[in-house]
């Protein structure tokens, strides 16, 4: 009889005082609105940056306390969790047509592109290299990626927009370099074959590439890039190559969501936000590219002028692109062939 | 302890292996379990606590979303374990004490969470419970989410965990056989008299012994509850998917920090497991006949 007390003095008691201190935390600092904003991977520093200075600015003009929760993942797989029913706010994903699965689910408005400035997308991005140091492998630019040997570290496009945006990149250099189709498919394929672990998000590969000492090459985003880079305290530097992807993540209020839980009137204000001076700046100070030509003319020095290729160049929009590049089927699926042994 | 006279005479030299092999066989255990198990657990501590010791505490109470992942462990571990205790309980008495067509089925299915990988499970609710799942539009019309929510984290816990209990029960009650509960009953208790005064204190350490190995398991798991727990800091990370948020965030110490926690917390458990083994088997000796 005292074991059983004993047991459920513990099943019992244990929960209720753990329940205790978190009620007694919630009640230290009261919010009096809380959202969530589901994002990629590799822009949990931003938000963390943006996020306090939204609630200080937010609290200094209304008064009211809102708490900022944060989830992040590989970008396609943010958009699964919040379709099966993640109560996101705000959905701030890396690729375009991930957010807009949201709005094929029923989620989001038909017009949520309109609804914001620029397109709904308040900073730009790329996709560039990060080698060890001293690049000892000499890597310069795109083909240097497939030379015999060469181990290329990039997520996987089908969960990731860092993946995504990585193969379309490889593709874009050779079409925006007088190439065809069909040799931008063979330098695409050789690419894959030079990729010897596929993580589901950027920061996934990150770890590979930097922590556990995989590959000659990462191929990531350029914040994600210069992150690791100050990260590794010298052990890897970044180069940029002459071309890339020009990279448009958009945000976007989750109209079923912020409906049903009241709080449309602040996640549209944070999002809008975004796209304000104050917040340009602290985009260009997380190594995104802000849209704001004059913030972007201040922190010229963090972005090299390389040459960024639109979307355009190689499919009618990022919809297009998608159904072309990782529908089921698609030009991905058809060129990566899992090894077989 | 005393050293055992040996019950078959002298020793037999020539049917021990020779000394060499026993050296080597034990060295080769002890430098693969140093290799695999001591150096990385020394290692964790020796990372938490380098930058000192208030830095430790800070990490692990400092950081809101570090307790809040804590105190949701010690939530929802329990929980799940109580749940067991009452599944594991009522299937190896239903398992035990009757015949009935399907046990042989029931038994199986006691055992399939261990088969199935965490992942799967995690999938398998969302499949359920997800916002086009079977269950989640019904369920989200009176207002109900599971997914995504600390009961979805307690409902996939308490899956990953469902046979620790009933596996250590279902045998001890078939080995103790139900003679002492007949005598009980044809003595005059009732059904709940029975079943506090005979049926618990025979089967209390085997209990305990379940509910401890599934405790392990329901704070460390971290498969099924990174699938459905959305991984929105402050409100659905345990505290394995804080570790992972930290490690990933760049904050090694505050993640070593954490995992030396959950490595505490396990330790201690090898050590109540321990005690509970001895117990058991004191019990078995002493029972008569």
């Amino acid at each position: 009889m005292r074991t059983a007390l004993l047991i459920l003095g513990f099943c019992i008691l244990v929960p209720a005082v753990a329940a205790g201190l978190i009620a007694y935390d919630a009640l230290r600092e009261p919010a009096d609105i809380t959202f969530l904003n589901a994002s990629n991977d590799p822009t949990r520093e931003l938000w963390r940056a943006v996020n306090r200075k939204f609630i200080a600015e937010y609290a200094a003009e209304t008064g009211l306390r809102v708490e900022i929760r944060q989830s992040h993942g590989g970008s396609a797989s943010q958009a699964r969790a919040i379709l099966d029913g993640l109560q996101a706010d705000v959905a701030t994903l890396g690729f375009w047509f991930d957010t807009d699965m949201l709005r094929r689910g029923g989620l989001v408005a038909a017009d949520w592109e309109s609804r914001l400035p620029h397109r709904a997308c308040p900073y730009h991005s790329t996709i560039v290299f990060v080698v060890r140091r001293g690049n000892p492998k000499n890597i310069r630019d795109w083909p240097d990626l497939v030379r015999d040997g060469m181990r290329v570290i990039t997520p996987n496009p089908k969960t990731s927009g860092n993946g995504k945006l990585a193969f379309l990149a490889a593709w874009g250099t050779i079409r925006c370099r007088g190439g065809t189709d069909d040799e931008a498919r063979e330098f695409v394929r050789e690419f894959y074959s030079h990729v010897p672990v596929m993580d589901t998000g950027a920061r996934g590969a990150t770890t590979t590439f930097a922590q556990n000492g995989i590959g000659d090459v990462h191929l990531t985003w350029e914040n994600e890039a210069r992150l690791e880079v100050s990260e590794s305290g010298g052990a890897l530097e970044v180069v940029y190559p002459p071309i890339s992807i020009l990279a448009e993540p958009p945000v976007t209020v989750i109209d079923s969501v912020v409906d049903r839980r009241g709080t449309r009137a602040v996640a549209e204000r944070y999002l809008l936000r975004l796209f304000d001076r104050p917040y340009q700046e602290l985009l260009a100070e997380n190594h995104l590219r802000p849209i704001d030509p004059e913030i972007l003319a201040k922190y010229a020095d963090r972005f090299p002028q390389i040459e960024l290729f639109p979307i355009t160049r190689i499919a009618a929009g990022w919809g297009a692109a998608q159904d072309r590049f990782f529908s089921l089927g698609g030009e991905f699926d058809q060129l990566y062939l899992p090894k077989q042994k | 302890m005393a050293p055992k006279p040996n019950e078959y005479g002298p020793p037999r030299r020539h049917l021990e292996d020779p000394p060499w092999v026993r050296r080597s066989l034990i060295a080769a255990a002890l430098l693969v379990l140093t290799l695999l198990i001591v150096v990385p657990m020394a290692s964790v501590f020796y990372q938490a606590l380098r930058p000192g010791l208030s830095d430790y505490w800070g990490h692990l109470v400092g950081d809101r979303e570090t307790r809040h992942a804590i105190l949701l462990t010690l939530f929802v571990a329990p929980l799940a374990v109580l749940a067991n205790v009452v599944f594991g309980v009522a299937a190896a008495w239903a398992v035990a004490r009757y015949r009935f067509p399907g046990r042989t089925l029931l038994v199986t299915l006691i055992d399939l969470p261990f088969s199935v990988s965490p992942v799967v499970a995690g999938l398998l609710f969302v499949l359920l419970f997800g916002r086009n799942g079977y269950f989640g539009p019904a369920l989200e019309e009176w207002g109900i989410r599971v997914l995504f929510t600390v009961p979805g984290l307690i409902l996939v816990t308490t899956f990953v965990t469902l046979p620790f209990v009933a596996r250590e029960l279902i045998p001890l009650l078939e080995s103790l056989g139900p003679e002492e509960e007949l005598a009980a009953v044809s003595l005059g208790a009732s059904g709940w008299q029975m079943f506090r005064l005979v049926t618990l204190p025979n089967i209390q350490w085997g209990l305990l012994y379940g509910v401890i190995l599934a405790n392990t398991r329901a704070m460390g798991e971290f498969g099924a509850v990174y699938v459905v727990s959305g991984k929105i800091a402050g409100a659905t990370d345990t505290m394995p998917l804080r570790v992972e948020k930290l490690m990933m965030e760049y904050d090694s110490p505050a993640a070593f920090a954490v995992a030396s926690l959950l490595t505490l917390l396990a330790a201690t458990t090898l050590l109540l497991k321990a005690l509970v083994e001895r117990k058991m088997k004191q019990q078995l000796t002493d029972a008569p006949g």
